[in-house]
């Protein structure tokens, strides 16, 4: 059984139709490239995973079981991280800070609940442990290099146990070093039997680490198959339109 | 993980000077010891027992509203009303004392109105998304306008029969001949000092004003935080003016007019950066010692006060200006 299943979704701004009858199934250890030129409905897509919209028509099931969602936050409860383009980092926080955002740990009893700070700090410190990053908690974000700041925001879908991901574009802005440490560190996640989106413009990347390729083409989904089957020219042609069906 | 642990040898041989000298509030409060131990040398009225008291009484209202107002600047706001809230809120507290009521009433109507205000400017500069400069700026001509609807523009200078316990509650010495300011606004500090450093609201406005659009969409409630950001500043003010009313022993309708700009500068020469993610309470009492010191020895030293307010700007900018200079000797 699929891990997350969208079955026909669409999704209508007014009169555009920013998203049309797609299919989509997600499995566990699998990293699903989500490629198409802009406005091609990535961005659509992958907020409808992340509760950000409700899709116009259509269903969702996780594991078989009906899935709606109203807001991220639901989405988070149903174990779905994602990791924004722009990553979406507090630079005045610390990594630490920055990976317990908004899921801070705290003690004490009733109303009189203050912050965690030794276990946020020992905990984030295992998952950068764990992430092979050599990110430190307390150090500021400000401070850090691209790599690290992606780790840092990895690091948060490590806090609660995700089981799927979806990455926005996480290669688009850093160096090529960087690059291999961000793939990398979708691996190391993949192997612990996470689903992972990952939405990229850069073929490399996908061919390198996906296991299928997705294509969207105005709304609609022109191709879903296994990497190993296709090939960089393909996914262009089925980008650009040259190719209208991928086979 | 050994790499990371001798990395941070490397890094911290001298933890606590590196950690002191990237303050700002540090080097302000060396120029404030600074300016003490001059004055005491250059004026033979400086270092009195009197005077001491007196200067550390006089920024104590500016220092508890800058308390507040460093929280909204962390979130990268502003707040332009405290001055005339200050203002309404001794008038509301001065006119239902003179009705008669006790003080514990005047008190729970005027920190009451405070914390109203408070709440309009921040629904509308959270839910409706105006820019709080002008929020503020609106609510700083209707609060002083309300104010003197209250009092019919008049003094109050009678408090009906809790009239000596307001006077001893702001111009009284409680304890060790400690001005009874001076101990409140100490207290606020630690609360607020306690606020943004120990619990999740705390951790939730330095997001703010770091990356609201992270803080959003990491699931911080961003809206409610800034409501009951701008509530605690209105609520400042509101505290600072009943223990200024009780101090004056009389309230007017020019109470804490331009007393905004006197409590946004203490708060950024404390170190509170006004394009938010950063600030501190203790920032803010030195800032506004710094202000109060400058004051008092322009008078000390004979120079005309109509001098204090180049002063008071050049530190502003001289504040600001270092802590760009810091940036470019370490780029990040």
């Amino acid at each position: 059984m699929a891990l997350l299943e969208l079955k026909n979704v669409s999704k209508h701004f007014g009169a555009i139709h920013a998203l049309n009858d797609v299919s989509l199934s997600l499995e566990s250890g699998q990293v699903v490239g989500l490629m198409g030129d802009n406005g091609a409905g990535k961005s659509t897509l992958a907020k409808i995973i992340a509760g950000n919209f409700r899709p116009s028509h259509g269903s969702m099931q996780m594991e078989g079981r009906d899935l709606s969602m109203h807001r991220p936050i639901e989405a988070r409860q149903h174990g779905i991280e994602i990791v924004h383009q722009d990553l979406a980092l507090c630079d005045n926080l610390s990594a630490a800070a920055n990976v317990f955002l908004g899921r801070e740990i705290r003690k004490g009893f009733g109303p009189f609940k203050i912050l965690d700070y030794a276990t946020m700090y020992r905990r984030a410190g295992q998952i950068f442990a764990e992430l092979r990053s050599e990110t430190r908690p307390r150090d500021l974000v400000r401070q850090m290099s691209g790599g690290q700041r992606q780790a840092v925001a990895i690091a948060r879908t490590r806090i609660a146990d995700a089981r799927i991901v979806v990455m926005d574009e996480p290669t688009a802005a850093i160096s090529v070093r960087q690059v291999a440490e961000v793939l990398n560190l979708i691996r190391l996640l993949r192997d612990r039997g996470i689903a992972i989106v990952l939405i990229s413009h850069r073929m490399p990347d996908v061919f390198s680490i996906a296991d299928r390729v997705v294509v969207l083409r105005r709304g609609r989904k022109v191709a879903d198959k296994q990497v190993a089957a296709s090939s960089p020219e393909e996914v262009t042609g089925l980008i650009t339109g040259a190719i209208e069906h991928a086979l | 993980m050994e790499i990371q642990f001798d990395d941070e040898v490397k890094r911290a041989r001298f933890p606590l000077l590196a950690w002191l000298t990237s303050r700002q509030a540090f080097w302000v409060l060396l120029a404030v010891c600074f300016a003490c131990v001059f004055l005491s040398f250059a004026t033979s009225s400086f270092a009195t027992a009197n005077n001491i008291f007196n200067v550390a009484r006089n920024f104590t209202f500016v220092a508890v509203v800058a308390l507040g107002m460093t929280i909204v600047i962390i979130t990268g706001g502003i707040d332009l009303s405290v001055g005339s809230v200050l203002c309404l809120c001794s008038m509301i507290l001065a006119v239902v004392m003179h009705a008669g009521y006790s003080i514990e009433v005047g008190m729970a109507a005027s920190l009451g109105t405070a914390l109203l205000i408070g709440a309009i400017n921040g629904v509308l500069i959270a839910y409706l998304d105006i820019p709080p400069f002008v929020v503020t700026l609106g609510m700083l001509s209707i609060a002083r306008s309300l104010a003197m609807v209250a009092s019919n523009n008049t003094v109050v200078f009678q408090f009906g029969p809790d009239h000596d316990k307001l006077l001893f509650l702001g111009g009284g010495a409680l304890l060790f001949g400690i001005a009874n300011p001076v101990i409140y606004m100490l207290a606020l500090a630690l609360v607020t000092g306690f606020l943004l450093h120990f619990t999740r609201f705390g951790r939730y406005v330095f997001a703010i004003g770091g990356n609201e659009h992270a803080a959003i969409v990491t699931g911080v409630p961003v809206r409610r935080t800034k409501v009951v950001v701008y509530m605690i500043s209105a609520l400042s003010a509101g505290i600072a003016g009943v223990i200024e009313t009780g101090w004056l022993g009389a309230v007017t309708t020019n109470l804490g007019s331009g007393m905004e700009l006197q409590v946004i500068a203490a708060a950024v020469i404390g170190g509170a950066n006004l394009a938010g993610g950063i600030g501190t309470a203790f920032g803010a009492l030195i800032g506004s010692a710094l202000i109060e010191v400058i004051r008092n020895s322009l008078g000390l030293l004979g120079i005309s006060a109509f001098w204090q307010g180049t002063f008071v700007g050049t530190f502003i900018i001289v504040a600001v200006a270092f802590d760009r200079i810091r940036n470019f000797r370490f780029p990040t």
